[in-house]
């Protein structure tokens, strides 16, 4: 699918131009994430103000993000591959925009880990490999949309499942850990919170993805069986 | 597109509509050249059917076709079968008017008869049907007021149809074109001489008309087209292709000349 050779080249400038600031939001919003996961193991609590600060870079471009898509539905009344992107990536900035808060929430949480009682705080391997796999379903899913690869965005959605799993033995350990040691609860739930909010990530990133096929292939594959999806993704046309 | 495509398209969309229309492997030329080319397409009972493509593609000439317009063009002549309530109306025994009293039309420019606003809508029935002077009235009205027309010209009936505007104008041959009770009613780009209020108000009209008839309209604007349209046919180089359901063609067309074509990366 192309999004240029529009007769107008400044509509072709225009859509070149919201492509590209949604990869540069979406680079923002892994730096966000990397950053509060590093904080958070690290116990740095300059990292974590960072990503507090920042967040508010991250609504920025959301806004006018989607104002852009708002002028060029005013000016250029897109259609079909064009009308699909542009609706798509006012839903995609929406996803970027909450991944963002995740990472914000990360960072607020691990503050107050920090400040309240860091020896009793039970260590979980799992929060890095998850925060890991999300991050890389972000990094994915941005490849995706850059590309307009509808097959890489369905991969995506698969590897939600690994997160979903990941997540699931996440709160076993914490459970064990809290029925050990019960000055452990108070941590442990702010640990919850922190993977609940890795998980999040990876539930924006499929939803970006289906974003991605609904641009391609002018399907909406939200709320469908994923062996469809894939099937979807996979099909020739629109 | 070649027939069996074409017929698949037709019975993809076709499901549970009537025809009123039927265009089975037409082609129409003017003198030597082939302006429409095996064209198999169905245009369905009480919706409306827009036609889009570039200047020539053939979709006014289609439109022609269906009133046989052309029947005034010795060199013009058209081959294969137009079916109207499953009579070929390209047959030469098909009295052209009376085929016209089925298949009302509507022209780009405003062209009101320089005759009084009755008259304008009286002229054409009277060659139809004889009424009396009360239900040559009623009909006036009747046609007026389907027209979304009546209010503003109820008082000044006698007046020349050419001293309204150009959209009343518009609205008084819409007017005109029903007092007939035709069955189809071609509209070739009726608002591209009229602003926007004018447009807006045919538009309208458009909408509540296909309650009560079928509709063809040709448009270059295909907003409008998105608009006002339940199907929407594109053609390029007088063959049709693709035709669908107007939502389908402009959200998830199926062919990519459809998608260069309504998101301007054309030509």
């Amino acid at each position: 699918m192309s999004i240029s050779d529009h007769s107008y080249k400044q509509f072709d400038a225009e859509l070149e131009s919201l492509r590209a600031r949604v990869m540069q939001m979406g680079g923002m919003v892994q730096g966000q994430i990397m950053t509060a996961i590093d904080a958070f193991t690290s116990g740095n609590h300059d990292l974590m103000e960072k990503v507090i600060a920042d967040d508010h870079r991250v609504n920025g471009l959301e806004v006018s993000i989607d104002e852009e898509c708002t002028q060029i539905i005013v000016k250029r009344q897109p259609a079909a591959n064009d009308l699909r992107l542009v609706m798509a990536v006012s839903k995609i900035v929406t996803d970027l925009e909450r991944i963002g808060d995740e990472a914000a929430k990360i960072a607020r949480i691990a503050k107050m880990i920090l400040q309240r009682d860091h020896l009793n705080t039970p260590r979980i391997g799992y929060v890095r490999e998850v925060g890991d796999i999300s991050l890389g379903m972000l990094r994915g899913v941005l490849d995706a949309f850059a590309r307009l690869d509808a097959v890489k965005a369905a991969v995506i959605i698969r590897e939600d499942q690994a997160i979903d799993e990941k997540f699931r033995g996440i709160m076993r350990q914490l459970i064990t850990y809290m029925l050990e040691d019960p000055r452990t609860i108070t941590s442990a739930f702010d640990i919850v919170f922190i993977a609940k909010a890795i998980e999040r990530i990876g539930d924006h990133a499929k939803n970006i993805a289906e974003n991605v096929i609904y641009i391609v292939k002018g399907k909406d594959v939200r709320h469908i069986a994923l062996d469809q999806v894939e099937h979807t993704a996979q099909s020739n046309g629109p | 597109m070649n027939d069996t495509s074409q017929a698949m398209m037709m019975n993809e969309v076709a499901a549970n509509l009537e025809a009123q229309m039927a265009f089975k492997s037409l082609d129409f030329y003017y003198g030597k050249f082939h302006a429409l080319k095996n064209i198999n397409l169905e245009i369905y009972k009480r919706h409306v059917t827009a036609f889009i493509g570039p200047s020539g593609c053939g979709k006014s000439t289609l439109l022609r076709t269906m009133n046989r317009m052309y029947d005034l063009y010795p060199e013009q002549r058209a081959t294969g079968e137009l079916l109207l309530d499953g009579v070929n109306m390209l047959d030469k025994k098909v009295d052209v008017n009376a085929l016209r009293a089925k298949v009302g039309m509507v022209f780009q420019k405003p062209t009101p008869f320089p005759m009084s606003i009755y008259e304008n809508i009286a002229f054409g029935v009277r060659l139809h049907e004889r009424l009396s002077k009360s239900q040559m009235d009623e009909r006036v009205e009747w046609a007026l007021r389907k027209a979304a027309i009546w209010e503003e010209t109820k008082n000044i009936l006698n007046q020349s149809g050419m001293s309204l505007s150009g959209g009343q104008q518009q609205r008084l041959c819409i007017a005109r074109g029903i007092a007939v009770k035709p069955e189809v009613l071609l509209l070739d780009e009726p608002t591209s001489a009229l602003d926007p209020i004018s447009t807006m108000r045919i538009e309208e009209l458009i909408a509540e008309l296909k309650a009560e008839f079928t509709i063809a309209i040709v448009t270059h604007n295909m907003q409008q087209a998105a608009r006002i349209s339940d199907y929407t046919a594109y053609m390029y180089l007088g063959e049709m292709i693709e035709f669908g359901v107007t939502d389908q063609i402009f959200i998830k067309p199926k062919k990519k000349q459809t998608e260069d074509y309504i998101t301007g990366r054309f030509g």
